[in-house]
């Protein structure tokens, strides 16, 4: 264990949410949603599409409002409180579906803008960190690109690379490959595991079997706004014990 | 059903001759069959028909130089009205003595903008601060005088092009920013912020631009109390400003429609503030989508300058309007309208060409 040396005995709670419920006007979208997330597991969450787990995973730093229950992340409330967002959203890095990189700035400014802004360092400093990431997730070559000029699995690395530099200590990721060409899905996938491999703390929503039988701790899987199923990937995938976890896992391994 | 494998790779060869150049495109738009090479000789006869004459006019029976009509021999156009009034034209009736003044103004304000046009001038940080926060004070202290023993120079002076371009200048610098803020504003999620800007544009831009100035000149002095008086530029300064501002306003925010959500999400997560993700992120990407819009708007700006005659500006329309309504220059309005477009026309499309500029160097995709 990483924090093995902590007084405390108990594992370290990085997100945790407590009878989380949200609303769209009428749409129940999150019910009664609890989980926790220690410090260092990585949780692979699927489920089919309006479940609700891109939703779950963007009340984690307030890109969207949950309207009942709790949300702590490293040990701060998440609440109207302006000055808890802004410091949650330091800490936590998001990975975007379109990637959503900058595309009026270079590469290397997409992934110097925030530490520059937000965390106030020098743009050399900012500038060498971001280069550190830029080798680490294999294209250091393009800093000076835009991001209009790189294939999609390069932008999205980008995007990886661009959160990395804020330093977070928990990573989101919104289906990172699901706008990905199949052959740049792998690319995706390789920076991640890396990444897992480094003991980052993750929830991926993602629907890449492949790897979340490689790096998750646990598989959750979601239905209309509920966790349904929550547990290692070798019992998720061959033992699904919930009737939808099971229909779900046949139509999509199915084919 | 027999497989089949490619195992050639062709090589990419020239386009054949005969398909490029210009000949071959007249051969392929102007004369490509009888019907269109007809029209086209047609439109070709037509357009010298009414050009050599205006030619001829214009420029090769024309008089130039000359200090009255009697100057006018040639049966051409008689530039000689213009050639007399030009400083009239340009300064209004700024005082002979301190013409040096105004054209101080200009030059330092060409001077500003070469700098800040020209690709690799160095220093360009301190150029644009000069040109926002102190050239104003500079123009100013200069044109009207009243400090460092330069005579006062009353803004009923001020006229001709100087006076058109201090109302253009001032109206976009001034209405730019405010336009962002309004357009932000009318987008926020605060009702009473959002609500005082909806008021504000729908007010500003329902209302014609003369009616604006005519409030500005005759009612507000009405509301002012006894003896306190603004100058009449001045308050045409801010009516255009605010009217301007208006419009500018809904030409940003359909620039800031045009960003995916995407983009405010990125700058979310990655924790800028709003005015950090706006300034940063936002803004950039929505002006330079809209950049056509908004030089339409400084466009329409400059050429509307000309309606603040009616409350006795004189500007550069004004005045050549008032030198050929001068008995003893009546007849020359065509010259005086021709001069007048020309200027005008210069301005404009060097605003114009100078934004096809930036839009290509903002360019970021192949």
């Amino acid at each position: 264990m990483e924090n093995a040396n902590a007084t405390n005995a108990k594992p370290e709670i990085a997100v945790s949410l407590r009878d989380v419920n949200k609303w769209y006007g009428e749409f129940h979208v999150l019910k009664n949603v609890n989980l926790d997330v220690e410090r260092g597991q990585r949780i692979v969450i699927c489920g089919p599409s309006g479940s609700g787990k891109s939703t779950m995973i963007r009340c984690i730093n307030r890109l969207e409002e949950h309207q009942a229950g709790q949300i702590i992340v490293d040990g701060i409330e998440l609440n109207n409180d302006l000055k808890n967002i802004d410091q949650i959203r330091r800490e936590v890095g998001m990975v975007f579906q379109h990637f959503n990189l900058f595309p009026h700035l270079t590469v290397l400014e997409n992934c110097c803008l925030a530490p520059m802004w937000v965390r106030k360092i020098p743009r050399k400093q900012a500038e060498a960190t971001a280069m550190e990431y830029l080798e680490r997730v294999k294209i250091p070559h393009q800093a000076k690109k835009y991001p209009g000029q790189l294939s999609g699995g390069q932008q999205q690395r980008v995007a990886i690379a661009r959160s990395l530099c804020m330093k977070p200590r928990i990573m989101l990721f919104d289906e990172p490959t699901s706008a990905l060409d199949p052959e740049m899905i792998k690319e995706v996938l390789d920076t991640m595991i890396e990444l897992a491999e480094s003991g980052m703390t993750m929830l991926c929503v993602t629907h890449e079997m492949g790897f979340a039988k490689t790096v998750a701790d646990s598989v959750i899987f979601m239905d209309a706004g509920q966790i349904i199923e929550m547990n290692t990937p070798d019992e998720f995938f061959n033992h699904p014990q919930h009737e939808r976890s099971k229909l779900f896992l046949s139509q999509i391994l199915g084919h | 059903m027999v497989a089949y494998v490619n195992t050639e790779t062709l090589p990419s060869l020239p386009p054949p001759k005969g398909l490029q150049g210009p000949a071959a495109w007249m051969r392929q738009n102007l004369f490509s069959n009888w019907i269109n090479g007809t029209i086209t000789v047609v439109l070709v006869i037509g357009i010298l028909a009414a050009l050599i004459p205006f030619v001829n006019w214009a420029f090769i029976k024309a008089d130039w130089v000359g200090t009255s009509r009697d100057d006018c021999t040639s049966g051409g156009a008689c530039w000689v009205f213009v050639y007399v009034h030009f400083k009239l034209f340009m300064l209004g009736l700024y005082p002979e003595a301190e013409t040096w003044r105004a054209l101080l103004v200009g030059g330092i304000l060409v001077l500003t903008l070469a700098g800040l046009m020209i690709k690799g001038v160095p220093l360009k940080k301190y150029i644009q601060i000069f040109a926002l926060f102190f050239f104003p004070i500079v123009a100013y202290v200069l044109l009207s005088g009243g400090y460092f023993g330069l005579p006062h120079v009353e803004t009923n002076f001020w006229g001709g092009l100087l006076l058109t371009l201090v109302i253009a200048i001032v109206g976009i610098v001034a209405a730019f920013p405010l336009g962002i803020l309004l357009a932000l504003g009318r987008r926020s999620s605060m009702p009473i912020v959002k609500a005082i800007c909806v008021v504000f544009i729908e007010v500003w831009r329902g209302v014609p631009l003369i009616t604006v100035l005519f409030m500005s000149s005759v009612m507000l002095p009405l509301f002012l109390p006894e003896g306190m008086e603004i100058d009449k530029l001045l308050r045409a300064l801010v009516g255009i400003t605010l009217f301007q501002a208006a419009y500018l306003a809904e030409v940003v925010r359909s620039g800031l429609q045009a960003i995916p959500k995407g983009q405010t999400e990125a700058a979310n997560a990655l924790g800028l503030t709003y005015w950090q993700g706006m300034y940063k992120v936002i803004l950039p990407q929505a002006l330079k989508i809209v950049i056509p819009g908004i030089v339409n708007s400084f466009i329409a700006l400059f050429k509307d300058t000309s309606l603040v005659l009616i409350i006795g500006l004189f500007d550069l329309l004004a005045t050549i309007q008032g030198a050929f309504s001068n008995p003893k220059w009546l007849g020359y309005a065509i010259e005086g309208y021709l001069f007048a477009a020309l200027v005008y026309w210069i301005f404009c499309f060097g605003m114009s060409r100078y934004s096809q500029h930036v839009e290509r160097s903002l360019k970021t995709t192949h």
